[in-house]
């Protein structure tokens, strides 16, 4: 295109970081030039190229989109688009030392700093989905190569430590956000602790890639209609049936189809896919195997949050491996390919809509649905989308036949052993906190958030209530992604409705008024609730759930207002 | 308008705009499309957004090429070597439409034999582009479903334009994307009613609907209408008749709408023709620099709002214009100056309206038999050909060559043997830089109907020059140059284009009051059409001596 750029040149780590991803600029031919489809066929590597850019020089300057725009012929207001929609991405000059602070939910009910109480040099974060390990903080040190490191268990000492340019230890181990591991009866995390979590010999000769055999043997149709039989519904919130989202895909005459695996996970007090990734990275990357096979699919995407660097480098080094030992090859016939896209900071592309126009290179914007993703998705092809959790039911289903009755909770705030936990579904909310060991000493339960912000408050009088989609479904509430966040006596709850309906104002992206507008209005009024001023904003607050639960296009919208209604309803805040 | 009459018997443009969008392979071959034709570019980027593939062939890596799948940047003036290049590699691999070239066309074999020496790799050695690129152009326009073959002044503003446009149609038939819809030959034009000027008979050799002026049958027509005794011969066109002015044989002018005291090359010569008359009469809405050596200068109408009648686009649409407000003070409609200026010679005539114009038009031109007002008002505009007051043709033209019938089929498109030959003016010692000319988007030709506008993209007159000739001259960005032909000799700043390549520098033609670009370039010109070599001349470009420094 006939871009209008500054006509500065990048700097030379800027263009590095570019090149890094999009290969050396061609020379300046004289006389024969390659471009439009060619270069704008590369779209999908915005992100990667944004973030390496990022990564390298801490932030994105007007020259580096120029270079970008130009590269891969798209004009630099679109690169600034997508650039200034991702909260990871800085597009004014900053220190190469970052320090991200969890202010969110499960960290400020353990205790972890309001956003008015950081000290110069740190940022507030929404939830970093380390929540086993609240308060939580995430340092990042812009080089080549970038240092990411997540830290746990953060004391206002150490923040100040980092805010003045010291960088975290090392990680607690992965499996120490299982409390059951080791545990027989586990099904999804059954690997979990027992052995290095990168060994392919382990992984195989505790039963691995002998569901993709087993698979391959039945052929698509018996392996769809297995997923079908034994009930699996989504796992990412939406609990749609998976069997049939496959065989919609399968059917499709189009082609290519295209398989996302969405590791976005960003609710707050979800961690229970980082946690999976991080202890079980080749069970993950069957499960997509099986997927794919099942609904042809040749290229699967892994869209992975910004915020697990240890997630992220453990699920390359694992499809690095995978793919030089040629097991996928091997046994389906099909050279599966499998790429982690990073997201960058923001929520809402974990939508499923959204999760396509991230990896496409837009502004991750949800789309209007019809037409569907199973029909029109990814690049406008057939697309699969489903949750890491959902995927790792897949072996056992397809080698025992096994029901899919088991889920994970993700268990933080005011319980005795926090972290991942994985039961049958049946089970009570009382009973499911006993196997947290109960509450914390001295901690009297105030409120339980299930289902992340999206989801809704349950309060003491719900203990008995059976976990599963239709009791809660029932009770006005959801399991959404499997949050199950204790509140004690302790935490104010109005702080926490506050920081619910800032986040929401935050993430919101502006694309459809209801959403754009009410999570603003709802936050004003929270706010103004806070205050002790009435004034029938209790009204306001109920219309404005419902515009945003009628109008607006995704399920952000839609769900903005649910965990406030919950509290105000049940549990009587405001009252 | 000489090239596509000669193959196909008549001067326009083969297709609508919006069969562009049905192209799977469009090539713009001398045209920057993007900035001068920004209209029809976008019925392009619709077929571009769609997946059609773009090539363009521009010496320049232009703001239209920036689009393109692949830029075939050739040297100044070898468009003729590139295209009997690209038909000897679609012969010789075998893509050429021999059903279509048996039936429909004639002259083949002579044709094939004249493109034969032409392998890739001497089409390499005389444009420059890369034989890959030229054998991938060859096979995509050959193989495409539906190809658009477009250009502009960048084939036609040359001594040898009518056989750069010859060149184009052979490879149109050749491969038989001609004729079907979103298959065709696209020559854009920069005026809303340059087509209608043409169609109306104002050109040196043709009545009104493309009849031949040499024609008795269709000059007793006319005369029969008009009561009066056509001249049997062809008149003038506008170089000749600047050829006259210089012999002496022209003496007076009537001069509508044009501007030619700055639109001409050599710009010099064309002022000292026009001072040198010895009457000279414009009839125009702005007071130009060619009215300014007027003896008479008669202020004329707006046609899109000061008066009624039609427009012709380059899709050949003829749509009605209405009159909405009355000229200004002593304006007048062109008609009734034209009616006066009869009367004062002694001819009366006399017409109701406007409209019974038209309809002496629709009685002589059988393209326009069909179009009357209420039809015309009706539709939102009709393309010719339309002879039938109760049918419509196709959008596109000439699908009568597709035809079984021999006698639908009628006259068959002849190939056009055409050679290679140079600009006129060839690059010396003393004027070692190729300058060519084009357009921008904020600004309209010489700059009469924009220069009155303000836009944020107008950066005024430059001298477009690549880095490299800018270093090895050391110019800076900006700085103000004196550039000189044999002709005459211009300052204005260097802006430097990568786009542009070591030898090539580039002017506009936007504003001649601050820098008469065509006082540089050379009025060669093309015998058949009359259009002067405005795109290649050759110039020197020196620094400026520093103010106070011995000369």
């Amino acid at each position: 295109m006939d871009l209008k750029t500054r006509g500065v040149p990048p700097t030379e780590h800027e263009r590095d970081a570019v090149d890094s991803v999009l290969g050396p600029a061609p020379h300046r031919d004289l006389h024969d030039v390659r471009g439009g489809h060619t270069l704008r066929a590369r779209r999908h590597l915005l992100l990667p190229t944004l973030h390496a850019v990022n990564d390298r020089v801490g932030w994105i300057s007007q020259t580096a989109i120029d270079y970008v725009a130009e590269r891969l012929d798209v004009s630099p207001a679109e690169v600034f688009g997508v650039a200034s929609f991702y909260s990871l991405f800085a597009l004014a000059e900053r220190p190469a030392h970052q320090v991200h602070v969890c202010i969110d939910l499960a960290c400020r009910a353990n205790g972890g700093p309001a956003e008015r109480e950081l000290p110069p040099g740190a940022h507030a974060a929404p939830c970093l989905g380390l929540c086993e390990r609240a308060p939580a903080a995430f340092v990042t040190d812009a080089g080549d190569p970038v240092g990411r490191a997540a830290a746990g268990h953060v004391t206002a000492v150490e923040v100040q430590r980092w805010a003045a340019g010291d960088t975290p230890g090392s990680e607690a181990e992965p499996a120490a956000a299982v409390p059951q591991a080791g545990d027989d009866s586990l099904v999804l995390l059954r690997r979990v602790g027992r052995h290095d979590p990168l060994d392919l010999a382990a992984y195989r000769a505790t039963g691995g890639f002998e569901a993709l055999r087993r698979a391959v043997q039945l052929g698509p149709e018996q392996v769809i209609a297995a997923v079908s039989a034994s009930g699996l519904t989504g796992r990412g919130g939406a609990a749609f049936p998976t069997g049939r989202k496959w065989e919609a895909v399968r059917t499709q005459p189009a082609l290519p189809h295209y398989l996302v695996c969405n590791a976005d996970e960003s609710e707050p007090g979800t961690f229970k896919d980082r946690t999976l990734i991080e202890n079980d990275p080749y069970a993950l990357i069957e499960s997509i195997a099986i997927a794919m096979y099942a609904t042809g699919c040749l290229q699967g995407y892994v869209y992975l949050r910004g915020e697990y660097p240890r997630a992220e480098a453990t699920l390359l080094a694992a499809l690095d491996i995978t793919r030089r030992s040629g097991v996928l090859a091997d046994t389906t016939g099909h050279d599966l390919a499998i790429t982690v896209v990073r997201g960058a900071g923001a929520y809402i592309c974990g939508e499923e809509t959204a999760i396509f126009n991230s990896i496409e290179g837009h502004r991750g914007e949800p789309r209007n649905k019809p037409p569907f993703p199973f029909e029109v998705g990814l690049f406008g092809k057939p697309t699969v989308v489903n949750n890491v959790e959902t995927l790792m039911n897949l072996p056992a289903i397809i080698l025992e036949g096994r029901p899919a009755n088991r889920r994970l909770f993700c268990l933080s705030g005011a319980v005795a052993v926090p972290g991942v936990y994985e039961v049958e579904l049946g089970l009570t909310l009382g009973e499911l906190l006993e196997l947290a060991g109960g509450l914390r000493p001295g901690s009297q339960l105030q409120a339980v958030l299930l289902g992340g912000a999206a989801g809704g408050f349950a309060g003491p009088d719900d203990l008995g209530l059976v976990l599963d989609h239709d009791h809660t479904r029932a009770a006005g509430l959801t399991l959404g992604s499997g949050v199950v966040m204790v509140h004690d006596q302790h935490v104010d709850l109005v702080d926490q409705l506050r920081r619910i309906a800032a986040f929401f104002r935050d993430e919101s992206c502006g694309q459809c008024v209801p959403c754009r507008v009410g999570t603003v209005r709802q936050e004003e009024a929270i706010d103004r609730l806070a205050a002790g001023v009435r004034n029938g904003d209790l009204d306001l607050l109920r219309d404005i759930g419902q515009a945003m639960k009628d109008a607006s296009i995704c399920g952000l919208g839609q769900t903005a207002y649910n965990a406030i209604e919950t509290a105000i309803v049940r549990l009587g805040v405001f009252s | 308008m000489v090239g596509l009459a000669t193959v196909f018997g008549a001067g326009g443009g083969t297709s609508s705009y919006q069969e562009a969008e049905a192209a799977d392979v469009i090539v713009m071959w001398g045209s920057n499309a993007r900035n001068a034709h920004p209209i029809f570019f976008h019925h392009a980027l619709t077929a571009i957004n769609g997946g059609a593939k773009l090539y363009v062939v521009d010496p320049r890596r232009s703001e239209t090429a920036r689009f393109a799948d692949r830029w075939l940047g050739l040297h100044v003036g070898t468009d003729i070597a590139l295209s009997n290049t690209i038909a000897r590699e679609i012969i010789h691999a075998g893509l050429v439409d021999t059903d279509f070239v048996r039936r429909a066309t004639t002259g083949y074999d002579e044709y094939a034999a004249s493109v034969a020496p032409w392998t890739l790799e001497r089409g390499e050695a005389v444009t420059g582009v890369p034989a890959d690129a030229i054998r991938e152009l060859a096979h995509a326009y050959a193989t495409a479903k539906a190809a658009q073959l477009c250009w502009t002044l960048g084939i036609t503003e040359h001594h040898n334009g009518v056989d750069n446009v010859l060149s184009l149609c052979n490879l149109a038939l050749l491969t038989g994307q001609v004729g079907r819809y979103g298959a065709g030959l696209t020559p854009l034009r920069g005026q809303n009613n340059v087509q209608g000027g043409g169609d109306m008979g104002a050109l040196p050799n043709k009545l009104p609907g493309f009849q031949d002026v040499v024609d008795p049958v269709a000059r007793a027509k006319f005369e029969a209408e008009w009561g009066a005794t056509i001249p049997p011969e062809n008149g003038w066109h506008l170089t000749q008749m600047f050829d006259a002015m210089e012999r002496g044989e022209l003496r007076s002018t009537l001069v509508i709408g044009e501007n030619p005291a700055q639109s001409e090359a050599d710009g010099h010569r064309a002022v000292e023709l026009l001072t040198g008359l010895d009457h000279m009469v414009v009839l125009d809405i702005y007071l130009t620099k060619t009215a300014e050596l007027a003896d008479v200068v008669l202020p004329g109408s707006a046609s899109w709002c000061e008066s009624d009648g039609t427009v012709t686009n380059s899709e050949r649409r003829v749509q009605r214009v209405r009159k909405a407000i009355d000229p200004p003070g002593e304006a007048r409609d062109d008609i009734d100056i034209l009616l006066a200026l009869a009367a004062r010679l002694g001819h009366r005539w006399h017409y109701d309206d406007h409209e019974q114009i038209w309809n002496e038009l629709r009685r002589l031109s059988p393209m326009h038999a069909g179009m009357s007002w209420p039809r015309l008002e009706e539709l939102g505009g009709i393309q010719w050909p339309c002879p039938s007051d109760d049918s419509l043709e196709p959008p596109y033209l000439h699908g009568r060559l597709w035809s079984e019938d021999p006698a639908v089929r009628g006259r068959p498109a002849p190939f056009s043997v055409v050679v290679d030959d140079p600009p006129v003016e060839s690059l010396s010692e003393q004027f070692p830089l190729r300058l060519t000319t084009g357009r921008r988007l904020d600004s309209y030709n010489t700059g009469v109907q924009s220069g009155g506008y303000v836009s944020p993209n107008r950066i005024g007159e430059t001298l477009d020059v690549c880095p490299e000739d800018a270093e090895r001259l050391g110019v800076a960005d900006g700085e103000v140059v004196r550039i000189s032909s044999a002709r005459g000799s211009i300052e204005a700043p260097a802006r430097i284009d990568p786009g542009l390549r070591p030898g090539l520098v580039f002017m506009t033609i936007h504003f001649p009051d601050e820098v008469d670009v065509n006082l540089l370039t050379i009025d060669a010109t093309d015998p058949k059409a009359g259009t002067a070599e405005f795109k290649a001349t050759a110039v020197r470009v020196d620094k400026l001596a520093p103010v106070g420094a011995p000369t």
